[in-house]
Formats: C-alpha cells, structure tokens, sequence
C-alpha cells in the first residue's frame, strides 16, 4: 500500500521534473518576449536526439550530452534571430504560428538527418533499480531529479546574482525601461530563447535513457509544459517549478489508481479546472486593469 | 439626477476614493477637478460600473446603481469618454461612432445574419447620424478615415461623438481636452456649452480651469481621493483650501 | 495586442471620395465571383480525386470562415475547434449507427448537444484572456479526443468508426459529384450569412469587444454575453460541417478532433488574414492543396510547410489577404494623390 504509493509518487516526480524544466523554458521566452513558444517541445526533442546519435557514433557520453544540450542552445537562439525577431511587432496570433512553423521545420529536418526510428541514450549509472522502502527508483531517475535541482539553483542566481540575469529581468518588466537604462534588449531577447532551449534540452538528453526520443516526442511534452506553466501561472518561475512537479504527481497517480486510458487527458482537465477557478493560475498574479 | 453618497474604492493599500458624496443636478455641468492622483477617473469608473464601489452608494433617477454593469448603465442613458482612449482600432471612425448606437440598433445575431428587413434602412440611417455627429464634435474630416489612422486630437472628438451617439441623458467627459491645443480647447468648450443647453447633463474632469470655471455650474474638488470642496465656480475660486491644495499646485506646474 | 506600424495607413471600408455607405457593392462582386469559381469549377477537376480535393477544401473553407467569426472579428482565441467538428461527427455517427436515428435529425441532435457544451464550456472559459484562453481552449480540444479515442464501445476507439451516407426523403447523396454541390452551395452559403453578419449591428459589436472591451460594454454591448453568443455559433457550425463530412467521408476517427486539426484551422485564419473572410478561403485552399504538393517527400514536407508559415508570417504579418490588399489599396490612393487624412 504505501510503498505502492511510494512507487508513483518517485515517478511522478521525475515526470515532474521534465514537465518543470519545459515549463520553466515556457515562462523563461513568455517573459522575455510574451511570446507562447509551441516549439519548447522540439528543443527537448533536438537535446535528446542530437546526444543519442552523437553517442550512437562513438562519442564519450558525458561529451554527447554536453554536445546535444549546445546543439540545441545554438537552435534556440537561431529560431530567435531567423524567425522571432523579425515579426517582433506582429500580433500574438501571428507569433503562435510562426513558432508552430519552426517547430514543424525542426521535427522535418530531424526526421530527414536522423530518421523516423527512435533513439535511446544509454543510463549514465547503470539500469539496476535502487532500492528506497520498498519502492524502487532507477539511477536514471536520480539523475532527472538532481538535473532539475541543479537548473533550478542556477537559475535563481542567474537571475539573483549575474547583471546579464537582471538585464533579463528587466526586460520583461518593462522592455522600453530596459533599453533605456542600457539592456542589449535584442541580445536578451535572443539569449532567452538560447537559455530556454538549453533548459529544454538538458530535461531532453537526462530524460532520453528512460523514454527514449523520436523525431515527434516534442510535442507532446512542449504542451505538457505549456500546461504545467499555465497552471503554475505563466511567467512565474516558481509557478513552473510548482506547476511541472505538480501535474508530474497527478499523472502518476492517475495514471496508478484511477485509469490509464485517460492519464494523457488528466494535465488538460486539470488545468482546466484550474483556470475556471483561479484564472491567473495557481502562482500567478491577479492583472489589473487600469482604464 | 446624480447622488453619490459616501462612496470609497480601495486598490490594495492605495484609497483612491474616500467617503465621497455630492449630488449632480439634471441638465447643468459639473466639473470634477484636483491634483494628479486624486480620484477623479476612479470616481468615473465607479458611476459608470467598471469598477465596483468598496463602499458607499450611487443613485442614479431615484435608483441605486452601485455595483451595475457599465452595459446596463448604459440603457439607463450614461455615456463617457476615457481619458486614456477607448478607440476600436480595427474599425473605421464612423464605426467607433456607431458602435455606440449600439442601443438604439437591433444587434440580434440572427436578424444582422438574416439581413432582418428594416435592418439595412435602420442602419443607413444610423451611419447618416454618426456622421452628422462627427461633423458636429468637429473631426467631419474624418468620416472615411480609419481609426487607427487617426491623429490623437481627432480621436478624443471621435470619442465624444461616438458617447453622443448613445443619445445619453447623462454624459461623462475625463479630460476632454488633454493634449488638445488653445483653439482646439475652446471648441470642445463651445461644444460643452452647446450641449448643456440642449438640456444634457454634462459632467467634466478637466485640468483647464479656465475651461472648467466658464463652463461649469458647479464644482466638486478632490484631493487624495477625499471631498475638498464642492460648490459654484466662484466659490470654488475663492475657498483658501482649494488654493493651497490645487490651484496652488497648478500654478507650480505652470 | 501590439499594432504593425502597417496599420497605421488608411485601409478605409469605404472608397476614399464615395458616399458614406456601408460596405455594399464590393461584397457582391467577391461573392460572384466566388459563386463563378464554384460553379466552373467541375469543369476543370478531371477526376474524382480532384472532386475529393475539392470537397475538403470547402470544409476546411467554411471551419475556418467559423473559426474567424471568434477568432479574427471577436479576438477570441480558440486553439480547440476541432474539438467541435468532431463532437458533430461523432454525433451523427453515434445517433445513426447506434441509434437508428435518420441522418437529418441525427445532425440537429449532434449540434444542439454541442451547442450546450459550447454555451456550457464558454461562460466559464470566455472570462480567460489571450494566452490562458489558447490553453484552456487546445486543452478542451484535446480532452475531447481522448474521450473519442477511449470510448471504444460507443467510438470505436483509436481505430475509428464508419458513418452511413447521407439520405434524406429517401434519397441518398451518393458520389463526390453529388456532394461538391453540397459543399459548394454551403461555403456559398456561409460566406453570405458570415458577410451579413460581420456588416450588421450586432457584428459591429463583436468587433467593437475586440477592439475595447471597455469601449463596448460602456456603449452598452454585453460584452460576456456577445463573446459566448459567437461561441456558440461558431462551434455548432463546425458540428454541423463535422455531422455533413462524416457522412461525406463515410468513415471517422479521433483524428479530425485532435490538436493537429485544431491548429490547422488555426493556421488557416491566421495565414489567410485574421477579420478576413476570403483570407479563410484562401487559407483553406493552402492548407488543402500543400499536403497534396508536398505528400511523398517525408520530412522535407513538413519543413516547408514550417518555412512557408514562418515566411508568410513575417512578411505578410496581418495575413495573406488583407496585407495585400493594404498593399494595393495603399498603391492605388497615392497614385491618385493623397491619402484619407
Ligand atoms: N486599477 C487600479 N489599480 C490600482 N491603483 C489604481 C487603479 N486605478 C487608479 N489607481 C490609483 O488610484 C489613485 C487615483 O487615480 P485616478 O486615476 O483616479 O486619479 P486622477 O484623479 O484621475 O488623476 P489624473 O489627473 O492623473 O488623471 C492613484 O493613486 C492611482 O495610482
Ligand atoms: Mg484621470
């Protein structure tokens, strides 16, 4: 019974710590730019895939995983410069497509330069399970969890403690105040996009050994995300922490007690829930409309 | 026709309005003045329903109205401008002006699908309206125009005609002549008066004073939110409180 | 929403020197000729496949002309719509193969029952503002198709269920010949009904919320009631085009009411011009003709498909249709010297 509860509870929090860390890469673009980035997704996907083949060819595994985690950064920011930025003006709708486009030509293009096939990494310490009161736990979910500590610690210095962090910051306040005390807007703008992506692609390549990733694992998990910074509140960074861990747990133990059919609905139920009674989400602050 | 008593609005620690009452007359013009800060659009947004009162009361012909929908106040014959534009800027000018026929219109989904027989013809005639008004609040120049395509000045007229549009029998204008130059405030001037005579109420947030003190009948002064004064324009130009408080600070900025 | 400095030029609806009328006389020359191009165009479709062709744009065409009433005139985002194409579909299909209900009143059943939902689902949802509207709505859409796809006894499940054809007084439309006419006669008859609709008072209204909700209630709009209103209205003409396609189709799966589906329609009314209704149109005949241009080429498909959006939407950031015809309005009024103000 409780170790049973144990169970889910462990995977439902390294689930959660995926989900937070695309949600973080979420609310990190949302708040940069407002800009609601449906191809989070696929910079999970191009980490996680990128350090799969580059480990499949014989690179060192800790070089694959540092390798993919850039090789995705370096996609980031590209999108940013070659597709975001030039509409910076258009309207939110237009935007949305436009990030929809790009996460269509990053699936098109993986899928033409590393197949259809699915790719695994192998588990960075082993595959056999740790035993913890009667429940178990892989090595590789031990990593997932330390990886979303480790993202969490450093972005609350980064933006605590590093001027470029607070340039960030800054610019999502107030992107006109920003640039007249002296932000680089548009090179926050475009490191925002490159952090986001690796933020995604570090979740992507530790996340890769369990699930293993194809070209379309993307978007499944970009949403998952897109739901849990919603429900943490968008643009809140502890709300993505919340939110991701959060909706983590009540898949597993949906997914454990009640029924598996409809574990992949509970996110969307559950944030709809959410937003009918607290419109601004779980964490988020209330707007206020000044007329 | 007005009578607000007790009112307040808290935002958070800020009181915006406190414990505010005065009562407006039918068919003179009440001018609401004070310093930056002091109430006066929050006053507005509470009688015209976009913010709910924390406290307080407002009677509107005989009724409380505290708390209603700004669209229910509207049938009742409110009408206002925003001192921070409220344009339509997807619609063409004369659009926004019949966008505030609204009432006066059939606006079922059905009928406006159906083209409903009379719908058209009422709605011909309506544009006529808007833009004989347009001419009237003086941006005529704009009658094919786009609103997005229009100067600043030309918008706060447009603004004006599309409250008219309503046929109101109480009209709120905030800062009708913000950012608008020395003719372009005497005519707004000239406008108000013409339409007080025509038996509209009219009630008027405005920094001008020499506008406020020719057009008003009364006055109510704010400051922090609270009733300074209340009274004619000349007693209002003579009240030592008024003076050091508002005109005084005025003067400064001048 | 930010403006595109675009914006700022004159695109008055009105002809700089005419009278002050409404929008009139150009309506009726886009709706002959859109009434000429149907009518002709059998004509030219060499085959059924093309009919197909055809037949699925028209759909596409009219979901996405009922997208934009929410989407473009009233700013309301949904990223969910398929979801009630779907309910519509799966409706008929339930009530006829289930049920023995006739084709007819099995389509009005299917639409009153979404019509419900929608009105159910849009007073709470309809408070939300741009993005946690999108999230609420592509939530709503998938929650329905997962329902789809596990509710096997009723659905078929994954695999999907067949739908009988439509009769109707004994007659049944059989033949894409027979339904082109169909589908044709309803993007006419849509394209109308949407026209007089966006030109009346009470789509004038929808526009005035989308463009200030403060504007419009203090005008007197209900502004939650106006938004719920186009709610409504656009998701029971998708359920009732999800009902017709299912018996055109004659075979339906979880898929029409998945997410892919639902940005799709998305893509149209946005690609084609957001408050555009021949923008829908012209959507529509991208997104139905590009996948038949670029099937075959796997990976390199989607690719383009991605550079063409992101490439139209950074040049074309209003959509296809009305940044154009800014653009030729604009060029014809400077030749006559001098623009609206
Ligand atoms: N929506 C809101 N949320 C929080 N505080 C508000 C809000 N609206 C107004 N305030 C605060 O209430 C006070 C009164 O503001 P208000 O806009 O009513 O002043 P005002 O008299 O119209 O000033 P001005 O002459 O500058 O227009 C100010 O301190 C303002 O910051
Ligand atoms: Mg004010």
């Amino acid at each position: 019974m409780l170790p049973e509860l144990l169970q889910f509870i462990l995977s439902g929090m390294t689930l959660g710590a995926m989900y937070m860390l695309s949600a973080l890469g979420f609310s990190m673009i949302y708040n940069a730019s407002g800009v609601i980035n449906f191809a989070q997704g696929e910079f999970i996907m191009v980490g996680g895939m990128a350090a799969s083949f580059l480990s499949a060819a014989g690179v060192p595994l800790p070089l694959a995983c540092v390798a993919g985690v850039m090789i995705a950064g370096l996609v980031g920011g590209l999108v940013e410069r070659m597709a975001v930025a030039p509409a910076r003006d258009a309207e939110v709708a237009s935007i949305i497509i436009i990030t929809i486009g790009v996460s269509m030509i990053l699936r098109g293009l993986t899928e033409i330069l590393l197949g259809k096939r699915p790719h695994a990494l192998p588990h960075f310490s082993g595959e056999a399970p740790l035993a913890l009161l009667g429940a178990t736990i892989l090595p590789q979910s031990l990593w997932v969890l330390a990886a979303g500590a480790l993202i969490v610690l450093g972005l609350s210095l980064f933006f605590g403690r590093t001027r470029i962090g607070k340039g960030v910051l800054a610019t999502s306040y107030d992107r006109l105040a920003a640039q007249l005390v002296g932000v680089d807007v548009r090179r926050v703008l475009t490191l925002s996009f490159a952090l986001s992506a690796v933020i995604g692609a570090v979740g992507g390549v530790v996340i890769a050994p369990i699930s293993t990733v194809a070209y379309d694992t993307g978007m499944m998990l970009g949403l998952k995300g897109f739901v849990a910074a919603t429900l943490g509140g968008l643009g809140s960074g502890p709300g993505a922490v919340f939110g991701g861990l959060f909706l983590g747990l009540i898949e597993a133990l949906t997914a454990g007690y009640v029924s598996s059919a409809y574990k992949d609905a509970v996110p969307f139920v559950l944030v709809f829930i959410v937003l009918v009674l607290r419109p601004q989400g779980l964490l988020g602050a209330k707007p206020t409309d000044r007329i | 026709m007005l009578t607000v008593a007790n009112l307040s609005k808290r935002f958070g620690g800020v009181h915006a309005v406190q414990d505010v009452s005065f009562t407006i007359p039918r068919g003179c013009v009440y001018s609401v003045i004070g310093p930056n800060g002091a109430g006066k659009t929050t006053l507005f947004n509470l009688i015209s329903g976009l913010y709910t009162p924390t406290s307080g009361s407002i009677g509107f012909e005989g009724q409380e109205i505290g708390g209603a929908a700004p669209d229910q106040l509207a049938r009742r014959g409110m009408s206002r401008t925003f001192q921070n534009l409220q344009i339509c800027r997807n619609l063409s000018a004369i659009d926004n002006v019949m966008v505030g026929a609204h009432l006066t219109l059939n606006s079922s989904m059905v009928a406006g699908m159906l083209r409903w027989p009379g719908l058209s013809r009422a709605d011909r005639a309506c544009r006529e309206r808007a833009a004989a008004l347009m001419e009237r609040v003086g941006c005529g120049a704009f009658i094919r125009a786009d609103a997005a395509a229009m100067p600043y000045g030309a918008l706060k007229r447009l603004e004006i005609a599309r409250a008219l549009a309503s046929e109101p029998k109480i009209l709120f204008l905030d800062e009708p002549a913000a950012g608008l130059n020395h003719t372009e405030t005497h005519g707004i001037q000239t406008l108000v008066a013409d339409l007080a005579r025509s038996g509209l109420t009219v009630v008027v947030v405005e920094h001008d004073m020499k506008l406020v003190m020719s057009v008003s009948d009364r006055i109510l002064v704010l400051n922090y939110g609270r009733r300074l004064a209340e009274g004619t324009p000349s007693e209002i130009r003579e009240n030592p409180e008024v003076i050091a408080a508002y005109l005084g600070a005025d003067a400064e900025e001048d | 929403m930010t403006h595109h400095p675009d914006q700022s030029l004159p695109r008055s609806r009105q002809s700089i020197s005419g009278p002050i009328l409404g929008p009139g006389s150009r309506r009726v020359v886009g709706l002959a000729a859109l009434a000429a191009v149907v009518a002709l165009l059998p004509l030219l479709l060499p085959n059924a496949f093309y009919f197909d062709v055809a037949i699925r744009i028209a759909i596409l065409a009219v979901n996405g002309i009922a997208l934009n009433l929410l989407m473009g005139y009233t700013g309301q985002i949904s990223l969910g719509h398929a979801g009630f194409f779907g309910l519509g579909a799966y409706g008929s299909a339930v009530l006829t193969t289930h049920f023995g209900w006739a084709p007819l009143p099995a389509l009005l059943a299917a639409a009153g029952l979404t019509a419900v939902i929608a009105w159910g689902v849009a007073r709470v949802i309809l408070r939300l503002r741009g993005h946690y509207l999108a999230m609420a709505t592509l939530g709503l859409g998938i929650i329905i198709s997962i329902v789809l796809g596990n509710e096997a006894a009723w659905t078929g499940g994954p695999d999907g269920m067949p739908v009988d054809g439509f009769s109707l007084f004994g007659l049944t439309l059989s033949g894409e010949r027979q339904w082109y006419w169909v589908f044709g006669g309803l993007l006419i008859a849509t394209v109308i009904l949407a026209q007089n609709l966006i030109d009346s008072p009470a789509g004038r209204a929808l526009q005035a919320l989308h463009g200030s909700e403060t504007a419009a209630s203090v005008a007197g709009i209900d502004v939650g009631r106006r938004k719920i209103a186009v709610f409504v209205l656009s998701a029971t003409v998708s359920a009732m085009l999800g009902s017709l396609s299912a018996h055109y189709s004659g075979y339906i799966n979880p898929g029409i009411a998945g997410f892919l589906q639902s940005v799709e329609l998305v893509i149209i009314v946005v690609l084609g011009g957001m408050a555009s209704i021949y923008g829908s149109i012209f959507g529509a005949v991208v997104m139905g003709l590009l996948p038949q241009i670029l099937a075959g080429y796997e990976g390199w498909d989607s690719v383009l498909f991605g550079v063409i959006l992101v490439v139209t939407m950074i040049f074309l950031p209003r959509g296809v249709v009305p940044s154009l015809a800014t653009r030729l309005r604009s060029a014809g009024v400077t030749g006559k010297g001098g623009a609206a103000c």
